[in-house]
């Protein structure tokens, strides 16, 4: 049994990379069925191993080679890990399926580099998920970002070429400032292990403030990575600017993989030492983000610009998680935490698909050419909405949960503060919400309900399925809400050891 | 003061200058190489963790060295993307200059 689980792992984590290069080789027509084929595989293995911790309640552990640390490479896969994997692999799936509706990918060489790209970011975002030692989180973050600056520039305009530069030049400096911790660390106590790490930072108190400094070096540049308000100014037009589909995937799933670094480091490599001032800090910029971003998103005129900045707000929340998870309230905000970023993939990643597919129908993604889209394309619409409604934190949706996670914890720490926020981040989301519905609810002069597409060469066939795909995304982002017991056992597999539950000491 | 020692006081000072010049250079070819130079000062101050023997008291430590050889892969990689991107970017403002208002949605072709 133990051969088989960890044969998922290493089966995660090496299809992609293999289809990516594949696609690479073979190009064209063969591009698109091998990413679809090495999705579904995705799809496949992530819930294998999904299946295999909720059987057993236990992480699974690779070591590499046989090889036991310091000097071995671990690979690790926890419930939240598990639980990520799920969420991407249907995410890229969708996103492989929807990609043939996107005229700007049909022409051949942005088409076959997207299809190789596709699969190197669900590789990298595997690697990131399973990995359990800093340098290998390096590793990963780097494939991440290199996968993620070229499906920015895929169309080739001055203007996404600068921001593809913006956003690299960005993640380059923060991995370095990363690296730089890195070093630090292994100088410290030489080892790079997670596991082995907390042991030796346990067994020598007295260098914790060195420690401290290369803590802080290092989430500073995972901070950049993941855009937290105000490192964000790459985000916005990285993210509106590239393809939809690649859109979806950037702004779903690409930072979330340095946020769940940011999390490992922060709970798992010194227990209960991190300085409350520190994550009252990361929570005042997470709320910042909430606040800031909200505000943007409502004054937007193009609907890609609203979903991007809606990102900045959304991943907001993610950072309230450091204040917020210490003691008692440890459990509730992690998991607020987990599900947030796992309902918000789905919403986002459903909303670019859609916006995308509006785009195409209509020829911009201007709010005032969007009318006539309630009639026109429904089902888009629909996915629209409902992913909308996870935004904003209605029941029964997963982003309802999380929210509702998220200021149980706030309340009941005694931190009420942010829960003023969240309310308040709500309420401008029901507003960016309402202001994209109400533009596609004007009635429109466009041609008959079931026409193909206005303004592009896209067959009804591909779009058809790329409506379904983001349909299938938001039910799942409402839906989450109905079953969030489930991800919320899940996250908490390979967590509940010791010292990892005690949280932040005051 | 050991060799290791004012290596690792110069790494402090290259990642110094390097951090300077990424913040403040107006080009973006400038800023490639002062990040190029960050790394090679952080590269540096592997070495002499390396040379202190950081894991277990070793005469010099093999890791950080394996750790710097995947630094340099990664570092030349980053590189070559940011320099092919400016490169494109400049071909992509010379061809179109004035094509870069109402790109970004992709959608809209003229």
């Amino acid at each position: 049994m133990n051969i088989d689980a960890s044969t998922w792992l290493v089966a995660a984590l090496v299809v992609p990379p293999i289809g990516a290069m594949l696609a690479f080789v073979f190009g064209g027509r063969a591009a698109p069925r091998i990413a679809l084929a090495t999705s579904l595989a995705g799809v496949g293995i992530s819930g294998a191993l999904l299946w295999t911790l909720v059987r057993t309640g236990e992480p699974l552990v690779v070591r590499v080679g046989g090889w036991m640390p310091p000097l071995g490479i671990t690979l690790r896969a926890d419930g939240l890990a598990g639980l990520l994997m799920m969420a991407s692999s249907l995410i890229v799936l969708a996103v492989a399926m929807s990609a043939g509706a996107e005229p700007s990918l049909r022409s051949p060489r942005p088409g076959v580099m997207f299809w190789v790209l596709l699969q190197a970011v669900a590789g990298a975002l595997v690697a990131a998920f399973i990995s359990s030692d800093l340098f290998s989180f390096y590793v990963a973050l780097e494939l991440l970002t290199f996968a993620a600056v070229p499906l920015v520039s895929l169309q080739g305009s001055a203007k996404t070429i600068d921001a593809a530069l913006r956003y690299l030049l960005f993640a380059l400096l923060g991995s370095l400032a990363y690296l730089l911790g890195v070093g630090i660390v292994y100088g410290l106590f030489g080892a790079l292990d997670l596991g082995e790490l907390s042991i030796r930072i346990a067994a020598a108190p007295e260098r914790s403030s060195l420690l401290g400094a290369a803590l802080a070096l290092m989430i500073v540049g995972l901070l950049a990575k993941t855009a937290l308000f105000p490192l964000h100014l790459w985000l916005p037009p990285a993210h509106a600017g590239a393809p939809p589909p690649a859109s979806a995937l950037l702004s779903a799933l690409v930072v979330k993989g340095s946020y769940l670094i940011m999390v490992r480091l922060w709970f798992d490599l010194a227990p209960g030492s991190m300085p409350q001032g520190a994550a009252m800090f990361v929570g005042a910029l997470g709320a910042g983000a909430i606040l800031f971003g909200s505000a943007m998103a409502l004054q937007q005129a193009r609907l890609k610009m609203i979903i991007a900045y809606s990102t900045l707000a959304q991943l907001g929340y993610l950072f309230l998680l450091f204040p917020l998870a210490r003691g008692d309230t440890f459990e509730a905000a992690f998991a607020g935490a987990s599900l947030q970023a796992v309902s918000h993939a789905f919403a986002k990643s459903a909303m670019f698909l859609g916006a995308g597919l509006l785009a195409a129908r209509f020829g911009s993604d201007r709010l005032d050419s969007l009318r006539g889209a309630m009639r026109a394309m429904p089902l888009t619409v629909a996915a629209i909405v409902m992913a909308g409604l996870s935004l904003v934190g209605l029941p029964p949706s997963g982003g309802f949960w999380a929210k509702w996670l998220l200021l149980t914890a706030a309340v009941e720490s005694g931190q009420w503060w942010w829960s003023i926020t969240m309310l308040l981040g709500s309420a401008l989301a029901v507003g960016y919400i309402w202001r994209v519905l109400s533009a596609m609810m004007e009635p429109g002069e466009q041609g008959p309900p079931d026409a193909v597409p206005l303004r592009s060469s896209v067959p009804g066939r591909a779009f058809r399925a790329a409506e379904l795909a983001a349909l299938g995304l938001a039910l799942i982002s409402l839906l989450l809400g109905l079953f969030a017991f489930v991800p919320v056992e899940v996250i908490g597999i390979g967590r509940a050891g010791g010292d990892a539950l005690g949280g932040v000491a005051p | 003061m050991t060799p290791a020692t004012i290596l690792g006081i110069g790494a402090a000072i290259i990642v110094s200058i390097a951090l300077y010049g990424v913040v403040t250079a107006s080009s973006l070819l400038r800023r490639i190489v002062a990040l190029n130079l960050l790394g090679g000062g952080i590269f540096l101050l592997f070495g002499v963790i390396a040379r202190r023997g950081a894991a277990a008291g070793f005469e010099s430590d093999p890791v950080p060295q394996a750790l710097v050889i995947t630094g340099i892969v990664v570092a030349f990689a980053g590189t070559a993307l940011a320099v092919a991107l400016v490169v494109r970017l400049e071909q992509a403002r010379n061809e179109s200059p004035d094509a870069d208002g109402e790109r970004l949605d992709g959608a809209d072709a003229p």
